[in-house]
């Protein structure tokens, strides 16, 4: 490699370790555990790392996806952020046997670079084939949902100092889709908990409370009920409790969550759940802060995969009329680079996104104004070349 | 149940009046698990047309006789296409077909949780399989003002049984004198209710409502420092002082 990216890898790997060489992006402890923290604590040394930069998978999207990609992508640059991306589609295509997958190439980019980046993905109700993102989590393994839920300043919502993680198991349980009729007017529907799925979770929730100065896991069931599903995941929880003493381990009822929840959040710390009831206190959390426009997500996998998206939808009534808000998926990208360990240009880019929502004087509809996404990613983009 | 914003009671939310009607005997609660493979633990969840449509003709004929307009269906068919979205949702939809006078929406359960901490206020009746009852009741009972202040009504063929919503024991509280005795003795009104005895189930709710706007009765769980006993003699008081109905004691 040649001097000056031998230099910046020399730099991003002392980044990795907390150390800085000019003292300006020198980790902090309390600034791990800020808004998106980092994932990892050994951050897998990347695969595509040529010249210092890392090629990531960007899968734009439908709707407004495309739009709020290209935000993203302008920011990013901005900022200088050693990131190639790489844009992939990922509409269904059927197989050889008539099974459902995602198109090879961007499943062979994904293997390549572990990292991806989405954008909101159509979910049809009736189209024949399963959900985009499913299809994703299953071709991947990505078996934890992590959403950090904190409370964005200058954006006011009845709920303030929320700080809070959600982890979802999120490829068994209550979603396994196995259904059948029985008779005629009676239908059931099967949830699937098994030891090796709850104990991944299990583990990954202590691992990530650890690295991420985190200072209590609550483990949300309803063992009383669902005596043996939800029995075998506490268990597994309870085991993982023991390997991981540094952090304290509670247990909650479902119904006591979401009743505590919406009176005192600031009680939560990291919460640990199985599929559905991660669901829907994921998205609860998530309308304590403002709603999906403004909530990051970051879904973690088998091999080391890491793909970062923005979870809302996909807004058709207002694609391709510059109305989009690019901050969740920005505030995914932010997450995603402090999972690759680029921590500097995290908190810079996060920074600009904050300070511009705290001002208050270019936001977009649906955070109380009337600019469009291009004058608000540009207000953004204005922002980390002055914090340079 | 019946949420509602108490005057007095001061919540982030103002003017919420949602009525939630959960169906209580199938779904997911049906207690139907086994191991078939060690590890692997599968816990049925089961739907039928009959107690839907009993359900959703429950909530329609409620909403009716209380001149409510708007009945929304909480649900989760987008993954769970059959139990969810081809019986319980096509239940409903049939049953509002005989109710043309009450608007029928439906809302995926994790959107209706976002919405209801944001904005509570547009939700009217609310009707759903077991799990998301429980999910969606104690959400809304947080939003009022928590566990001590709603009543709960559990209606049946034969039998109807009047509790507090959230069914919280309250353990760690017990025998203090501190308990907020409000969610019993409304869930108590709505006995007298159903036994059709008005004038005396409005009675004691007026006086109830009037208790609950003292600040300084407040309970623990309100904030404040006013003990069981203090709150109870309150709401006997206002009670005796509307009229020759009552004894004196």
């Amino acid at each position: 490699m040649a001097g000056k990216a031998w230099r910046s890898s020399i730099l991003n790997l002392l980044r990795q370790w907390g150390l800085s060489l000019n003292g300006k992006d020198k980790i902090k402890a309390q600034e791990v555990s800020r808004v998106v923290g980092a994932l990892m604590k050994d951050t897998p040394q990347p695969r595509t790392f040529t010249r210092g930069i890392q090629t990531v998978t960007l899968i734009p999207g439908d709707g407004i996806g495309p739009e709020i990609s290209t935000a993203v992508m302008e920011i990013f640059d901005a900022a200088k952020a050693p990131i190639q991306w790489e844009e992939r589609n990922v509409t269904a295509i059927q197989g050889p046997g008539g099974k459902w997958m995602i198109p090879p190439d961007a499943k062979e980019s994904m293997d390549r670079n572990k990292i991806g980046l989405k954008g909101p993905l159509k979910t049809p109700i009736a189209a024949g084939h399963p959900s985009m993102n499913l299809l994703l989590r299953k071709t991947f393994d990505l078996y934890a949902n992590v959403r950090p839920c904190v409370s964005i300043e200058g954006y006011k919502t009845p709920y303030t100092d929320v700080n809070l993680v959600t982890i979802r198991e999120n490829t068994e349980g209550e979603y396994s889709g196995i259904e059948h009729l029985i008779v005629d007017g009676v239908v059931q529907s099967i949830k699937l908990i098994t030891e090796q799925a709850s104990q991944r979770i299990a583990e990954y929730a202590f691992e990530y409370a650890r690295n991420n100065q985190r200072a209590s896991v609550t483990a949300v069931h309803k063992a009383n009920i669902m005596r043996m599903s939800d029995g075998l995941f506490l268990r597994k929880c309870r085991e993982a409790a023991e390997n991981h003493k540094d952090v304290k381990f509670t247990e909650m009822y479902l119904d006591t969550v979401c009743l505590n929840m919406v009176q005192d959040p600031t009680q939560f710390d990291v919460l640990v759940m199985p599929n559905l009831y991660g669901d829907i206190l994921s998205d609860l959390c998530a309308g304590l802060i403002g709603g999906l426009g403004v909530t990051p997500s970051g879904n973690i996998g088998a091999n080391g995969v890491a793909i970062f998206e923005s979870v809302h939808g996909t807004a058709p009534d207002i694609a391709g009329k510059d109305m989009a808000n690019p901050t969740a998926l920005l505030l995914s990208a932010v997450m995603m680079l402090r999972h690759m360990g680029l921590h500097g240009h995290a908190k810079k880019i996060e920074t600009a996104c904050f300070d511009i929502i705290r001002d208050k004087k270019v936001l977009t509809k649906d955070l109380g104004g009337n600019s469009k996404c291009s004058e608000f990613t540009g207000a953004i983009c204005q922002r980390v070349r002055d914090l340079d | 149940m019946h949420c509602q914003s108490l005057p007095g009671v001061r919540t982030r939310h103002r003017n919420i009046d949602i009525m939630i009607i959960r169906e209580n005997t199938e779904g997911e609660y049906s207690s139907l698990e086994h191991e078939n493979v060690p590890g692997v633990v599968e816990c049925l969840k089961i739907i039928t047309k009959t107690k839907s449509l009993r359900i959703a003709d429950y909530a329609f004929r409620t909403a009716r006789a209380k001149g409510r307009g708007r009945v929304t269906a909480v649900h989760k068919a987008n993954i769970m296409v059959c139990v969810d979205g081809s019986l319980f949702l096509e239940c409903c939809k049939e049953v509002a077909g005989g109710y043309p006078e009450i608007t029928f929406d439906s809302m995926i359960v994790d959107n209706t949780t976002m919405q209801l901490v944001s904005r509570p206020q547009q939700f009217d009746v609310m009707v759903m399989p077991n799990l998301y009852g429980n999910v969606v009741s104690n959400v809304c009972a947080g939003l009022v003002g928590g566990p001590g202040l709603v009543p709960g009504a559990n209606y049946g063929e034969d039998y109807a049984v009047f509790e507090t919503g959230t069914r919280n024991t309250g353990k760690s509280i017990a025998n203090q004198n501190t308990a907020n005795p409000t969610a019993m003795l409304l869930a108590s009104c709505l006995l007298l209710d159903h036994l059709r005895l008005h004038a005396y189930a409005s009675m004691i709710r007026r006086a109830i409502l009037s208790t609950v706007s003292e600040t300084r009765l407040h309970t623990a769980d309100l904030g404040g420092q006013g003990s069981t006993s203090e709150v109870v003699r309150s709401v006997m008081s206002a009670v005796q002082s509307t009229g020759p109905l009552t004894l004196s004691i």
